[in-house]
């Protein structure tokens, strides 16, 4: 009995075959996906998916800080070890300070000792060792970690694949500053009047 | 002076014919085979060198033969370079009975296709002195796996055109292709679907087509039988398996889809236009179905093709005697 079964299950399986089949066919038809690069570029829409070097997410009222909470967990699920934070220490308190926790302490009150913050003061990420996993992404508590879109990155030196993500978080937060500022500024109505003004005394020379 | 036989004139047009025909579509099927493998991926495929990427396989070509040949050391330097000449020269031969057209065949013989399939069978000679001659265990174990596949693959390939040779009672691909009609449903692969599907899948294991592209693998298991070949030596073995498909396509053709008859007019278009649509199923294949395993391989041809390929034979038979 299991013979038959197992041969009739083989012969219904070939149909599988077939689909296989039509699923190249279709695909053979539809339309190419590649870009033919120096001719074309690829626009933001096509970069779904796309996985480009690390980058760090700034917290929505502070962009220019990361939402990370320098918790290591990136650190540890890498497999290939490319990523080094540095946790925030302490700050060191004052004389004064100092002075005024031995004096509570003596009178036998309980000493508030500042905390760390809980975020990077370094973070390193080396592009050139990272395989894109995305264990780093899945792992993040704090989601402060995506893959930029950085598709045409370029470099002559490996060194130059070790990247600072802080510096780079904040050259993004003033970039998108300043372009803030220039669309404000292009479309506030003292400037177009400006604008307009100034035309005109082209026109007019 | 004496006269110089018109058959053996005839003979040397027909293998310079078959020769430049043999190297152009080396050209065309390399460009086809990528063109497709780009389309199935959704990419283009060859697109920079010349329009569409047409000049392609020139340039791989010419980067071919440009290429040093290397002869490994303490190989059998006879052996070596004896195997990729003689995996190519005999498929000049197989073109000979192949009937291209009403008159567009190279020699008219009796057992023409007895002649095909016994020549198709030297190739796994070549392969076994490449292996062999290579001083390379990898070359060693690839051409043992491909004489293991190429022997096994030919008993149903054998099998179900015997199929046709008893239905039409000849061995001469002229005479079988006139046994058909023009109209599809006059063609043989609808009298003996069978034999057509058997036929078909032994062909790619006997031209080592994906999905039975074991003896060669290039990426995957070091390589097969070439793996020491360098430039124009493997050059060889790759324009002798193109011409093979060539070849197996033909037959096929010839056999079961009428020749070079066909709708409103005969001609040796039809016959091209046969072969190519086989061709193409053949790369399309290629670019959908992974590579089985070895002996998955040997399962397929043992345990289903020929048992079929038998039962369709004696059913044949049977029908035929009475
Ligand atoms: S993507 Fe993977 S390899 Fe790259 S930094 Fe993250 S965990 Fe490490
Ligand atoms: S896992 Fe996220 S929050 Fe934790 S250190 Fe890495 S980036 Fe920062």
């Amino acid at each position: 009995m299991s013979v038959i079964k197992k041969f009739w299950d083989d012969v219904t399986s070939l149909w599988s075959l077939i689909v296989g089949l039509k699923v190249t066919g279709k695909n053979f038809v539809d339309k190419n996906v590649t870009l033919h690069y120096p001719r074309e570029t690829v626009t933001s829409g096509q970069l779904e998916g796309f996985r480009g070097p690390l980058e760090l997410i700034g917290k929505p009222k502070a962009p220019a800080k990361p939402k990370c909470i320098a918790c290591m967990m990136c650190v540890t699920a890498c497999p290939s070890k490319c990523i080094t934070v540095v946790k925030a220490k302490a700050p060191k308190p004052t004389e004064a300070e100092l002075q005024a926790m031995k004096e509570a302490e003596e009178r036998g009150e309980k000493v508030k000792k500042p905390k760390a913050p809980k975020e990077p003061v370094k973070f390193f990420y080396d592009f050139s060792l990272c395989s894109l996993c995305g264990s780093c992404v899945e792992n993040c508590p704090a989601k402060a970690l995506r893959y930029s879109s950085n598709v045409y990155l370029t470099v002559t030196d490996r060194k130059e694949l070790k990247m600072d993500l802080l510096a780079r978080l904040g050259a993004q937060a003033e970039a998108s500053i300043a372009e803030k500022e220039a669309q404000k500024a292009a479309e506030s109505p003292k400037n177009i009047e400006a604008e307009t003004t100034e035309k005109q005394a082209g026109t007019e020379s | 002076m004496a006269q110089i036989p018109v058959e053996l004139v005839k003979l040397l047009i027909a293998l310079v014919a078959i020769a430049a025909f043999v190297g152009l579509n080396g050209l065309v099927l390399v460009y086809l085979e990528r063109k497709v493998a780009g389309f199935v991926q959704r990419r283009p495929g060859p697109y920079e060198v010349g329009p569409q990427g047409l000049l392609q396989p020139l340039a791989d070509a010419v980067k071919l033969i440009g290429k040093q040949l290397f002869t490994p050391s303490g190989s059998d330097k006879l052996l070596f370079w004896m195997a990729p000449i003689l995996s190519f020269m005999p498929v000049l031969l197989l073109f000979l009975p192949i009937p291209f057209g009403p008159v567009a065949t190279g020699m008219e013989m009796d057992l023409g296709l007895l002649l095909i399939l016994a020549f198709a069978g030297l190739n796994v000679l070549a392969i076994c002195l490449a292996g062999w001659g290579s001083n390379n265990k990898w070359g060693i174990l690839g051409a043992a796996r491909a004489v293991a596949q190429s022997v096994a693959y030919e008993i149903p390939l054998l099998l179900s055109v015997l199929a046709i040779a008893f239905m039409t009672g000849s061995l001469n691909l002229t005479t079988v292709v006139e046994g058909q009609g023009g109209w599809p449903w006059q063609w043989n692969v609808f009298l003996q679907p069978l034999a057509f599907i058997i036929y078909f899948i032994s062909a790619l294991g006997e031209t080592n087509r994906a999905p039975f592209d074991l003896p060669e693998a290039e990426s995957e298991l070091t390589a097969g039988f070439h793996t020491e070949y360098s430039g124009m030596g493997f050059g060889m073995f790759f324009l002798a398996e193109y011409a093979n498909m060539i070849v197996v396509c033909s037959v096929a053709a010839a056999l079961f889809l009428g020749g070079w008859q066909g709708p409103f007019f005969d001609g040796a278009w039809w016959f091209l236009a046969k072969v190519y649509t086989l061709l193409l199923v053949m790369i399309w294949l290629r670019w959908t179905y992974p590579r089985v395993r070895f002996d998955q391989l040997l399962n397929i041809n043992w345990k289903w093709l020929m048992p079929l390929a038998l039962l369709n034979l004696f059913i044949t038979a049977f029908v035929m005697k009475l």
